[in-house]
């Protein structure tokens, strides 16, 4: 076994050799700008883009002239909210999002809010994450322009009832933004069946490059618009200028590639780990708790709140292990996680939890050296728990008057 | 973040890490913080003539929360109860490296030094 164990997959993946490879003679020799329509350098790298744009339109079922290229999942969100916002003003101030997007979602939305006098309103999802279609309907009013759901929570995995999303925002109207950046390359994303119109999704979190995105727009039915936020040569029709960076659309398209292929075997195999890892935690632990859906959630993920103990003094009891956690202490903004307390977890258990991300590389035996491990780190900081004691001994920790600070 | 040496050593071998009786005799007892924010610490201090004989900790927190406990028990031991006022957020500052983010940590580790004491004190007063 190598260490550190990397089981932080939500948060980025390790290249597969496989998509460097395939990258690698785009850097010095094949190093055309695509953009440039006179000699053959340019072509090439524009053929090898027009490639990579079928492999990955092919994995998510739609057009390779619907994908424009971005710097990223965050870009791809700010694009889609921002520019739909622009360009449909006139037909309304109003975008429906949900408690648990990810910041790249939930701050552009307030950034518009403040400056731009948008309305928005924060739909709360269920104890388990997930967001009521009903609940999009009922907050659908005549000036409502963009409705914003993610595919899949990036803490705690679990995945919304995008189809039906999509088939009230068909009914109404409205188009549908999805922030896809967990879903795509992991669970099956069919753009035309599930009714989206605009989907951002990233190249690093599905074993491919850093610094490449893309932002699926529909073309037809209906044919989505946006204004740009980037100005420039007018580069992918427009609406994102810069130069394509083809070494790593090549490499996200063969990332896509590899995933389209390997996902049937893949989500098996990711979701058995996932399974033998949350068994072996949780039969050996008492009062640890799954955040998230215990079915619709996605294959590689598993959240769980060990009472009694923190989060940030949990990860560094493992530190040959690559983890997160939702604690406070581990955020920049000294709050414990909003995905969590959106679900009604607790502060205390939002301090509490661990967030393991499985990948295409993790074998059985990190994971039941994981297993092990955690038990051990757990079953010793409860020891040095006030609180561990206090609930032994039969206080209602509830009912305690705390100092705070 | 990179945590001191110093820091990572209390966390791994925590000192005086435990508890006395609550009601035992010459036990002051200290509970600071909360679990909606992260750190509760039980600070207890044993006094007999005056000096402070022992010292226990148990920590919810994170690790400098951790180590501020334990380096508070190491400090406290042998001090007289005056002596023990002086301790001051700052030198735990200083001598864990805490950066500021962590400076919370040491706030309450004096807090919960104070609130022992306090109790000692209390407790004193009433076995008068």
């Amino acid at each position: 076994m190598k260490f550190p164990i990397f089981l932080d997959n939500h948060s980025t993946t390790p290249m597969d050799p496989r998509v460097l490879e395939t990258m690698s003679p785009y850097f010095c020799e094949k190093f055309g700008n695509a953009a440039s329509r006179n000699h053959p350098f340019g072509w090439e790298a524009e053929e090898a883009v027009e490639a990579a744009r079928q492999q990955i339109a092919k994995l998510i079922h739609a057009d390779a002239k619907e994908l424009v290229f971005t710097s990223g999942a965050t870009e791809s969100d700010n694009l889609a909210i921002k520019g739909v916002l622009e360009m449909y003003k006139e037909k309304g101030d109003h975008i429906i999002t949900s408690a648990t997007e990810h910041r790249a979602v939930l701050d552009t939305a307030k950034s518009l809010e403040s400056k731009k006098g948008i309305k928005v309103t924060y739909l709360p999802v269920d104890k388990y994450g997930m967001v009521n279609p009903e609940d999009v309907r009922n907050a659908i009013t005549d000036k409502t322009i963009l409705i914003s759901i993610m595919m899949a929570n990036n803490e705690i995995g679990t995945i919304n009832p995008i189809k039906e999303i999509g088939k009230i925002s068909k009914e109404k109207g409205v188009l549908f933004h999805c922030d896809a950046t967990q879903g795509v390359g992991k669970i099956p994303v069919n753009v035309q069946e599930m009714g989206i119109d605009l989907m951002a999704f990233s190249a690093h979190k599905i074993y491919g490059p850093k610094g490449v995105g893309a932002l699926y727009v529909r073309k037809k039915a209906p044919r989505v618009r946006l204004a740009p936020i980037i100005d420039g040569g007018g580069h992918e029709r427009g609406m994102r200028s810069g130069t394509l960076p083809v070494p790593l659309i090549v490499g996200f398209g063969k990332a896509c590639e590899l995933c389209e292929q390997e996902m049937p075997t893949e989500s098996v195999k990711l979701a058995a780990l996932r399974d033998r890892l949350q068994d072996g935690i949780m039969k050996h632990l008492d009062e640890a708790y799954l955040n998230g859906h215990p079915t619709q959630r996605l294959p590689h993920n598993l959240n769980i709140s060990f009472a009694y103990v923190e989060g940030e003094s949990l990860l560094m009891g493992v530190k040959e292990i690559a983890l997160s956690s939702g604690s406070a202490c581990t955020s920049a903004t000294l709050e414990p996680s909003y995905v969590l307390r959106a679900l009604g977890v607790g502060s205390d258990l939002a301090h509490s939890s661990i967030r393991f991300g499985l990948g295409r590389f993790n074998t059985v035996e990190e994971v039941d050296y994981t297993a092990k491990r955690i038990i051990e780190i757990v079953t010793k900081l409860r020891e040095m728990s006030p609180l561990y004691e206090m609930a032994k001994e039969g206080i209602d920790l509830k009912s305690v008057q705390w100092s705070g600070h | 973040m990179a945590y001191s040496e110093k820091v990572v050593d209390h966390f791994n071998n925590p000192r005086n890490m435990g508890s006395f009786k609550k009601d035992e005799d010459g036990v002051g007892t200290g509970i600071v913080g909360a679990p909606e924010c992260g750190d509760v610490m039980k600070l207890q201090i044993k006094v007999q003539n005056d000096t402070i004989v022992d010292a226990k900790f148990k920590t919810f927190g994170c690790g400098s929360a951790i180590a501020s406990s334990s380096l508070a028990t190491e400090w406290l031991k042998g001090k007289t109860v005056e002596q023990a006022q002086q301790i001051k957020n700052t030198d735990i500052v200083q001598e864990l490296n805490l950066p500021p983010v962590k400076i919370h940590c040491s706030v309450l580790a004096e807090d919960a030094i104070k609130a022992a004491l306090n109790d000692y004190k209390k407790k004193a007063e009433e076995t008068k």
